[in-house]
């Protein structure tokens, strides 16, 4: 139990890390240079949720939690390893064919993987400052990019109810231009292949798994309700060590 | 290439006279609550003034040859009401609202408007709203109750010619539903040119019409077709579907017709 915790920390931290610098979605790190490690290959892990599956509600059920969590979330952690040491053979063996043929479950499963792990972070239970506007420079620079918190909510909100099938939707930051963005991914595509250079704030999963048991075919309702329990510390903390 | 396609569900038309005093709806099936609400006229330069009635007709939500609790257990009544009444109706009524707005395609039938809006592979937005409406008619009469197991007579002799025996058919099948991303569609189709059956996928609204293939069924894996009944479980649910719901019959009836347009008896003559 301490080990899988102990685990579970090294790869969130290390995941967060990650996601801060965008360089585990950078495909050197998903590919040749892990693999270049002397002992094997670095695998994903399932990070522990920081909260209990209940502790969103009634914004989100407890049973969407735990299905998203310990269903869909370790489905792509355990494609995607198995994936990745496919990759690891064929890239052995120079089996080209059979590298680009496992492109696409590695973005998949990889990005899905990357996605929620994002995600979990993002919300936050009400009592532990879930739902609590931004402060500080992000809150700042919403103002100045969107205008208000609520035009930021209604453009995602309506970017999130407009996604045709399954995909996210994202606040990000362009980490050269300093400037806030608000864009869509298809399925598990994360935000770096919308651009290079940029890094997610905050997401949005739009997919049905994560709404369909309580609000049925209402997406409109899930996304009005997320931000109820969204964790704009998180995004702030990131912002704030991009744009300092 | 075929711009008239008979293997389309036909898609219910309802004709409504508009004028100031009277609104009579004339309507084959659906009962009350579901039908779109009476659109505006049509305005055109040649009508400068209001007649006393004049006809405009939009697409209906055509119901499923089947009671909405007919494929339990293994898709249940809520699912079905959720699919057709909720994301189903949904495309219709957009595709109504925006046909109302736009002259040039009002006047389309289902099929040509699917091919022109597709616009060679730069779909414009109606595209969406009206192929999801073709796609899940086609949906729900390629299930009935009591569906499943093998299909009989020249579908299983194809079948059998085309992927060697039924079994190995449904294993890709099966395996195209599960290896799927997303939200979309895995067909069976008669390939046109090729003149044999092939397994397609497609996702969001894409259909193998567009690619004047000739659709023989289709399974929804997108997740609102499955979630409330197996949640994450779509391998539960392809083949519940493939056991008990496929409709083989409909299936057969639309390869019969296919071969009116196909000569699957024609043989391989290599050119010398």
């Amino acid at each position: 139990m301490a080990l899988r915790s102990l685990f579970s920390r090294k790869s969130l931290a290390g995941l967060s890390a990650a996601s801060r610098t965008s360089s585990c979605l950078d495909s050197r790190a998903l590919g040749l240079a892990g693999l270049s490690q002397s002992r094997g290959l670095k695998t994903a892990s399932l990070p522990d949720l920081p909260y209990d599956y209940g502790a969103l509600e009634p914004a989100i059920s407890g049973d969407i939690m735990q299905l998203h969590h310990q269903k869909h979330h370790q489905t792509y952690v355990t494609n995607y390893n198995k994936a990745l040491e496919q990759l690891h053979e064929a890239t052995l063996k120079g089996d080209v064919g059979t590298v680009v043929k496992l492109q696409s479950a590695i973005k998949f499963n990889g990005g899905g993987h990357v996605n929620h792990s994002i995600f979990w972070k993002n919300l936050a239970p009400v009592r532990e400052g879930g739902g609590e506007p931004p402060h500080g420079s992000l809150g700042w620079a919403i103002d100045t990019h969107f205008g208000s918190v609520e035009a930021l909510i209604q453009k995602m909100n309506a970017e999130g109810a407009a996604l045709q099938g399954s995909g996210w939707v994202w606040l990000g930051l362009d980490k050269e231009t300093k400037k806030l963005v608000v864009d869509t991914t298809a399925n598990q595509d994360p935000l770096v292949t919308k651009g290079a250079t940029l890094i997610p704030l905050l997401g949005i999963d739009v997919w049905e798994h994560a709404y369909y048991l309580q609000y049925k075919n209402v997406r409109p309702d899930y996304l009005k309700n997320i931000w109820k329990v969204m964790n704009w510390k998180y995004a702030g903390e990131i912002y704030q060590q991009e744009c300092p | 290439m075929s711009s008239c396609n008979v293997f389309a569900p036909s898609c219910h038309l309802q004709v409504f006279l508009a004028n100031d005093s009277c609104h009579a709806l004339y309507n084959l099936k659906a009962p009350p609550f579901m039908l779109p609400s009476p659109a505006k006229k049509q305005s055109s330069p040649f009508d400068r003034r209001r007649r006393a009635s004049k006809a405009v007709a939009y697409f209906g939500l055509k119901p499923p040859p089947y009671q909405l609790d007919a494929l339990e257990p293994h898709m249940s009544k809520k699912t079905v009401e959720l699919h057709w009444g909720g994301h189903h109706r949904g495309y219709l009524e957009n595709l109504n609202k925006a046909l109302a707005k736009d002259d040039v395609l009002y006047s389309y039938t289902m099929d040509e408007l699917i091919t022109v809006t597709y616009n060679r592979g730069n779909p414009l937005p109606i595209f969406n709203n009206a192929a999801q409406v073709w796609n899940h008619d086609f949906f729900w009469e390629s299930m009935q109750p009591g569906g499943g197991g093998i299909p009989e007579l020249g579908l299983l002799d194809q079948i059998e010619k085309d992927f060697g025996s039924f079994t190995n058919f449904r294993e890709k099948f099966v395996e195209a539903a599960l290896t799927s991303f997303g939200s979309g569609w895995v067909w069976l189709v008669l390939k046109r040119e090729e003149k044999h059956l092939a397994i397609v996928k497609t996702s969001n609204a894409f259909t193998p019409l567009i690619w004047d293939d000739i659709n023989i069924y289709h399974l929804c894996f997108s997740q609102h077709a499955y979630y409330l009944d197996y949640k994450n479980e779509r391998a539960k649910y392809v083949n519940a579907f493939m056991d008990h719901l496929v409709s083989w019959n409909t299936a057969m009836g639309r390869l019969a017709r296919a071969e009116a347009f196909v000569n699957l008896g024609e043989p391989n003559i290599p050119v010398a």
